[in-house]
């Protein structure tokens, strides 16, 4: 088993008894401006510290501030830690926290039988009970008490207590309640308290007397944890056994902004990153403005059309150059799409989904981007498409797109999702040295004697990129159709053809410079789950946990979406079913049929949720070989 | 190392100019081509990007780099070449449809943020790849084959919407007035910052003779003023002139007036009013005017300062290490 740092272990000791348990599932509720989201991220981070595996989901709504008190304005922080290797932030919930009678009504439904509920007794008042439109106070119920081990703290007054010698007035006072909340999780799950005494320390440094009440709140909430009879035992979770390494708690976002970072330094080219708000994408260009002195410049642009647009320009003038939006943009880029498609020029082009269509859902994660991406622009415009399937991916996706970009000419596309940009996990941070050289190589000045060729090609069908400023090498490139070899506007019948062949050759051919499809299980058997993006966790856990049953499941998780590893369709064919669980209706199941002829089966939901481990076990389960499901429904008869 | 002397001829690439016979275009491109080899910049160090429209194939017909993009978007392409490479000597060639219609947008934004690049705005007020439908400069009435009635649109002036965004250089001139052309478009490229050109350009297709008052040389001097910095407004062989009276200005018979009277051009004022009412006066009522409307230097450009901003970060913070940045903020070891 791996070792904690001795240095992060906890610097407060109970002395009440500990249980050790193998995972935690925590959910922090309250209203949108209760904190929820930073004492989940400090929850991580410690855990995370203290070597825990851990896997997170935050759930907030569209509304900076949506109505105080009301269901609608519920923000919820989901984290798993875990003394094993955990790939989803849980189904069910160990403990759920909650700040008001909205936070719980909307949230108790997944806490589990005989689950902790630690509620803010302060906030289930007559006037929330309304904004919550509840008929009487939900905590006072007496199937709540039967149901859950329910722990009622009266968070507002003992906050104000703690925090009273510093003189702050109530309305500021009340905003250190998360930090009381934390102290008593910290309690509760034996955490160090001293990553975020850290973090307030440099958070509030500026306003020593809001870091000093801070403070004072967590200590409270930890004694009170520690004196209060509610609490009988805290419960503490082993360190994991991850790979040994040097490793950093990570989010989606953070991890593609590192990658294309990372990408522009490996490949010896400066960053220009072209960019309109939205969400769920618009961290990646906060983390990006960090940068300037790894030569990144970012644009934000005065609409998504200029976004992308001004990539192209940046590309055309031999940068690395990437532009990032999540649907409604990308649906508004399509067009500029086809133009960087048909000049043949690297670029990145991110899509961090969300539920769509249209504004749909902002702030919730859906997978229904993809026929988009496959097949939003107008004409044969076939682009690569590379998927991350975890928060630390997206790092590897990101060079991974950059070489692939760069070696074939061509524009990529990263279809990423809100689950995974705003989730996070524990990241094995690379060693620079060995980080994949990407070699770029732009063609040399001529004394011009001789026409340039700007559409003659290599192995890989890749045109040169000859960039501005090189002597006799002068070329216009545009939308129009080019002329094989020499780039000049052709209306030629014959030409376009071979155009648009070789355009689709270029990017099939793709497939020989990926690795294989690995398979999770056998390489044959009676059901193949087949997955790509953001579902990664849930199926790899739900296809373990019905491995461990005995039944012949294996699992593909697909990152090269398009064109797809060279071993697909043997492998689609190695198996009696195949299913294919997506947060959307059928997109990447209709391109399996469509381009293997396989039949597969569908798991579909759209509801702004992540699949829960538990129903992908049951619904795979259904399609199980009666002798293999016998077991199960043995079981159920008995 | 000199640089080798360039001749028009030089700027030419080996394709067919495509444009109909006795289009304005043509004088257009061969007044560009004739003022590039004065402006001493190598022809690889060029680079022409145009958008969608009659005017957007020119980058085709020149022998530098370049690019056709898409509709109404050039500028956009233009910011982000501009912004990595400054390097560049960046042209932006685009039409009244292209520039003021789909792109008005990039078109407005371009000019505010003072990227050091030139516009070149061909004003023939019709569509005329799409053959022949009112554009967003078509006069109020104008009988298309959009328009059967006429258009009820009110037209849109690119010099106002330039000036209400504050660009630094606004100019205009005229496709067949060759010289003038050739000298606004080498003050263009000698401003730094954003420089816009308006040409009143011939579609003798679809629009034939729409600016004859301005075009043809006979009526020219009646109808239109050649501004000149620190010289009073007088058009009409000297005849007339334009004086400043409250908030408005009117045309006055020179000798009916003391020449202190007229107004006086200014284009290096930093305050836009006047340059907007020169902008405003249109046929028939008053003479319009060509030339250099406003050219004011010394603000700072898009390209420089996001470059200045970079090289500032990596005196600051030294030059990017990718080891610290991954290995920053709170870590641990296992194994």
């Amino acid at each position: 088993m791996a070792q904690s740092d001795p240095a992060v272990s906890s610097s407060v000791a109970s002395s009440k008894s500990v249980q050790t348990v193998s995972g935690i599932t925590v959910r922090l509720c309250g209203d949108s401006g209760d904190g929820m989201q930073l004492l989940g991220t400090q929850l991580t981070n410690t855990s995370a510290l203290a070597g825990n595996d851990v896997a997170t989901f935050p759930d907030f709504p569209a509304e900076i501030r949506a109505p105080r008190g009301t269901r609608a304005g519920v923000s919820g922080f989901q984290v798993q830690f875990a003394s094993e290797e955990i790939f989803t932030p849980g189904d069910t919930l160990d403990a759920l926290v909650v700040m008001n009678p909205a936070a719980m009504v909307t949230n108790l439904g997944d806490l589990r039988k005989g689950g902790i509920l630690i509620a803010n007794e302060d906030g289930f008042v007559e006037k929330e009970f309304k904004l919550a439109k509840v008929e009487a106070n939900p905590l006072e119920a007496s199937v709540i008490e039967e149901t859950y081990r329910v722990i009622k703290v009266s968070m507002t007054k003992l906050t104000r207590d703690a925090v009273s010698e510093f003189g702050l007035g109530n309305k500021i006072a009340d905003r250190c309640k998360n930090f009381f909340a934390m102290g008593m999780v910290y309690w509760l799950f034996g955490r160090s308290l001293e990553p975020t005494e850290r973090f307030i320390e440099d958070k509030f440094g500026k306003k020593p007397d809001v870091a000093a009440a801070n403070l004072a709140a967590l200590k409270a909430g930890w004694a009170f944890g520690e004196t209060t009879e509610a609490f009988g035992e805290s419960y503490q979770v082993e360190a994991a056994e991850l790979k040994p390494g040097k490793y950093r708690n990570i989010m989606g976002n953070q991890a593609l902004a590192l990658g294309l970072v990372a990408a522009s330094k490996c490949s010896g080219k400066e960053m220009f990153y072209g960019t309109y708000p939205i969400t769920p994408a618009s961290d990646i260009l906060h983390e990006l403005t960090k940068y300037k002195n790894f030569g990144v410049r970012t644009f934000q642009a005065e609409d998504e059309i200029s976004a992308i647009c001004s990539t192209i320009g940046a590309a055309f003038g031999g940068t690395m150059a990437v532009t990032a939006s999540s649907g409604p943009g990308i649906a508004l880029k399509g067009e500029a799409m086809g133009l960087g498609m048909m000049l043949e020029i690297p670029m990145i082009v991110i899509n961090v989904q969300r539920g769509g269509p249209s504004t749909g859902l902002p702030t919730k994660t859906e997978q229904s981007d993809l026929l988009q991406a496959m097949y939003g622009r107008n004409g044969e415009a076939p682009l690569p498409i590379l998927a991350p399937r975890s928060p630390g991916d997206c790092f590897d996706i990101a060079v991974e797109a950059w070489r692939i970009a760069t070696e074939c000419m061509v524009p990529v596309i990263i279809l990423s999702d809100g689950y995974i940009a705003n989730g996070s996990e524990p990241w094995k941070i690379p060693k620079v040295s060995e980080l994949p050289e990407i070699k770029i190589q732009h063609p040399e000045g001529t004394d011009g004697s001789e026409a340039y060729k700007p559409y003659s090609r290599d192995e890989f069908l890749a045109r040169p990129w000859a960039i501005p400023g090189t002597e006799g090498l002068m070329h216009r490139v545009g939308g129009l159709e080019k002329e094989d070899v020499t780039g000049n506007v052709s209306y030629d019948p014959a030409n376009h053809q071979h155009m648009t062949d070789t355009r689709a050759a270029k990017v099939a051919k793709i497939a020989e410079r990926v690795p294989e499809q690995d398979v999770f299980g056998e390489p044959s058997g009676d059901i193949l789950v087949v997955s790509w993006g953001g579902t990664y966790g849930s199926c790899h856990t739900a296809v373990s946990q019905l491995q461990k049953q005995g039944h012949k499941v294996s699992h593909i998780h697909l990152r090269y979406i398009f064109p797809m590893p060279s071993n697909i369709g043997e492998l689609l064919r190695s198996f009696k079913k195949v299913i294919v669980p997506e947060l959307n209706m059928g997109q990447l199941r209709m391109l399996l049929r469509s381009e293997h002829l396989v039949d597969c089966i569908g798991i579909n939901k759209v509801q702004g949720k992540p699949f829960s481990v538990t129903e992908l076990v049951e619904q795979v389960s259904e399609h199980l070989p009666a002798s293999s499901a016998g077991k199960k429904a043995g079981k159920k008869a008995g | 190392m000199s640089l080798p002397v360039l001749k028009p001829a030089d700027f030419a690439s080996d394709q067919d100019v495509r444009w109909c016979p006795g289009c304005g275009d043509y004088s257009i491109l061969a007044q560009m081509k004739k003022v590039l080899p004065d402006l001493g910049v190598p022809r690889e160090k060029i680079v022409f990007v145009s958008g969608i429209g009659c005017s957007s194939r020119f980058p085709y017909y020149m022998n530098t780099y370049g690019m056709h993009s898409i509709h109404g978007r050039a500028p956009t392409f233009a910011t982000g070449l501009k912004s990595t490479r400054p390097d560049l000597m960046v042209w932006v060639i685009t039409g009244d449809g292209d520039a003021l219609s789909i792109g008005g947008n990039h078109f407005i934004h371009a000019l505010r943020r003072n990227l050091d690049v030139n516009i070149v705005l061909f004003n023939n007020r019709i569509y005329g790849l799409t053959k022949g439908q009112y554009s967003p400069t078509s006069l109020e009435g104008h009988v298309t084959k959009s328009t059967p009635m006429g258009s009820i649109d009110h037209p849109l002036s690119p010099l106002s919407v330039a000036l209400a965004a504050e660009a630094t250089f606004v100019a205009r001139s005229i496709d067949a007035h060759v010289k003038h052309l050739g000298e606004t478009l080498k003050r263009a490229a000698q401003h730094k910052g954003t420089s816009l050109v308006e040409v009143y350009q011939n579609c003798n297709v679809f629009n034939d003779g729409a600016m004859a008052y301005a075009q043809e040389k006979k009526q020219r001097d009646q109808n239109v003023v050649e501004l000149q910095h620190g010289k009073p407004l007088v058009f009409d062989g000297g005849k007339k002139g334009v004086r400043l009276v409250g908030n408005h200005l009117e045309v006055v018979n020179t000798d009916d007036v003391p020449q202190d009277d007229l107004l006086i051009h200014d284009e290096k004022d930093p305050n836009p009013s006047i340059h907007m009412m020169l902008a405003r006066m249109s046929y028939p009522v008053m003479p319009e005017p060509i030339g250099v409307l406003r050219a004011v230097e010394g603000i700072p450009t898009y390209d420089d300062q996001i470059n200045d901003q970079v090289e500032l970060a990596k005196k600051q913070k030294g030059e990017g290490d990718l080891d610290a940045l991954f290995n920053s903020g709170d870590t641990w070891v296992v194994g």
